[in-house]
């Protein structure tokens, strides 16, 4: 049970609003410690599994300066220009859109797509053209619900495509967890299996997209009310 | 055999464009933090370009400085301005569509090379190290779109360093997280943190009925998720705990369909958590949204929704198939 310390740590540190790295850090210590490990045992692990996982870090830091470059040189300013341009374009199917993309792209093996590399650069200032060309100038709280669900995009696509595909990390994960135990499990069965969950979070990415869209309305509504114009 | 391209090679130029980042930091006298700033970004350039040589406890130490650096509100951003908006939509309308080119090729390049330069062998040597066949053809696309990107915008070489470091100080100290996290993970499953839960949730649980089999897998899934920060990390555990003992074991499920929407049950952890960084925090920066976890708030509804479809449709098809 004491093994759980570190579990109780990040809620601690989380509720607190302490600094993510240090409660991070400190949950990982506490553990080690927990379990019998020295102080240097466990800042060894700490080191191994960080240069371990510098693969996590190598995108982001090898795109923003292509991307900085880019965004300098109007990037974000081009994908708006010509989402404005498409009459039945909203946010919420430029984002919907993404998703579908994205599933469908990465169930086939394509991984296209990324934070860095799509969603700041092109997905998010599209939706965001999109709504503006609609409704005209936006409050930084809508601005920031577009962003938030164009990231969502990216996941949802990203997560609930990929098992479809059978030669990805996951699916090869659980093939392997079974072979252990000596239980025959077709790759091709559990890519299947995947699909069903596939569309709901399809659909589900649908009525969140519906209801963004409706948001966006509600607000240019309530602010052209509120300045006397024509509704 | 050996190979030519090997995902080193741009773990080197990473640290290179980090070391860069800290040089700029330290000549700006202006910067609100500077040494503590410079000494951050320096360090982390250290890990990516020596990682592999340096004795992991060395490591661990440079991690702790770099978290107590960041805990001490010593790595803010520098005071550099964004490019006003009329300059970029000036350059828009000169450069249309040419603009895009090159975001696109980072794409293109990675699935190319995924596809096509995985096969290639010269002498004995591959091309690239077959194993990190995406993470080098990705590295090669953002080298090609620079080359392509400074040609077409006529840009000096500069200004991706100068835009790219103001960037990424704006994800600052959190673009460490995910690794941290991923460490944290590690030491998790070394200590044995998963069979305790596992067989807590077994025995707090009237499991002898085959939906709450399922149901407490499928949010044994998330929850642990949640925790660990990612579901392949509690597959192991909440399958070895939960999965494998009732719903195969006691109620003869199908271990296919088990495990294909226990997998996506875990990936609606992963929507929820602060502890997935890579896919729920470092975007909330990348896109420069006030609120951290506006990205998990936006998901809470999708993870609710298929998460509980993912508990009926297990219930409904892994007995019967």
């Amino acid at each position: 049970m004491i093994k759980l310390i570190g579990i109780l740590v990040v809620a601690a540190g989380f509720a607190l609003r302490a600094n993510t790295l240090l409660v991070v850090m400190a949950a990982g210590i506490a553990t080690g410690l927990a379990a019998g490990m020295p102080f240097n045992d466990i800042l060894a692990l700490f080191g191994k599994y960080f240069v371990e996982n510098r693969y996590m870090t190598l995108p982001v830091v090898l795109m923003v300066p292509v991307i900085g470059l880019l965004e300098r040189y109007g990037l974000q300013e081009r994908a708006e220009t010509l989402i404005r341009r498409a009459q039945a374009a909203t946010a919420g199917r430029v984002v919907l859109l993404y998703t579908a993309v994205r599933q469908v792209s990465i169930s086939l093996g394509v991984n296209l797509g990324g934070h860095a590399g799509m969603v700041r650069p092109l997905i998010a200032p599209m939706a965001e053209g999109a709504a503006r060309a609609r409704q005209g100038e936006l409050s930084a709280r809508t601005v920031q619900d577009i962003r938030a669900h164009a990231a969502a995009a990216e996941n949802i696509g990203n997560f609930f495509g990929e098992d479809i595909f059978i030669a990805v990390g996951a699916i090869l994960l659980m093939k392997g967890f079974f072979e252990v135990l000596k239980i025959e499990v077709s790759t091709w069965a559990m890519a299947l299996w995947g699909i069903p969950t596939a569309l709901v979070a399809f659909a589900a990415m649908v009525w969140r997209t519906r209801a963004l869209d409706r948001r966006i309305a509600r607000e240019a509504a309530e602010s052209a009310r509120a300045k006397g114009g024509q509704p | 055999m050996k190979s030519l391209l090997t995902v080193g090679c741009f773990y080197g130029l990473v640290g290179a464009i980090l070391a860069l980042i800290a040089g700029r930091i330290a000549l700006d006298a202006a910067h609100p933090k500077r040494w503590g700033s410079a000494l951050f970004w320096g360090l982390l350039a250290v890990v990516f370009i020596f990682g592999q040589m340096l004795p992991s406890v060395v490591t661990g130490y440079l991690v702790l400085a770099m978290v107590l650096l960041a805990a001490a509100r010593q790595v803010v951003p520098s005071n550099q301005a964004a490019p006003p908006r009329a300059e970029r939509a000036a350059q828009a309308a000169r450069l249309q569509n040419a603009v895009f080119w090159p975001t696109l090729l980072i794409p293109a390049t990675a699935v190319a090379g995924t596809l096509l330069l995985g096969r290639i062998q010269m002498g004995g040597y591959h091309l690239i190290e077959p194993k990190q066949l995406t993470l080098v053809s990705l590295g090669l696309g953002t080298l090609l779109a620079l080359a392509v990107g400074l040609r077409t915008t006529g840009a000096s070489a500069r200004v991706p360093v100068q835009e790219g470091s103001r960037l990424l100080q704006t994800v600052g100290w959190s673009l460490i997280l995910p690794q941290l996290l991923a460490a944290l993970g590690g030491i998790f499953a070394q200590a044995g943190v998963g069979p305790v839960v596992a067989d807590l949730v077994a025995r707090a649980l009237p499991t002898q009925f085959p939906l709450v089999a399922v149901a407490s897998y499928c949010l044994g899934m998330a929850v642990f998720t949640m925790i660990m920060g990612n579901a392949f990390a509690a597959f192991p555990v909440i399958t070895l705990g939960i999965g494998l003992p009732l719903i195969i074991q006691q109620h003869h499920g199908n271990p296919a369909i088990m495990a294909a929407i226990g997998m996506l049950s875990g990936y609606c952890g992963t929507l929820l958590t602060p502890m997935a960084a890579n896919f729920n925090l470092v975007p909330a920066l990348l896109l420069e949204l006030p609120d951290r976890h506006a990205v998990i708030k936006a998901q809470v509804p999708l993870a609710a929704v298929i998460l509980l479809a993912n508990v009926l449709l297990m219930y409904f098809c892994v007995y019967r198939f």
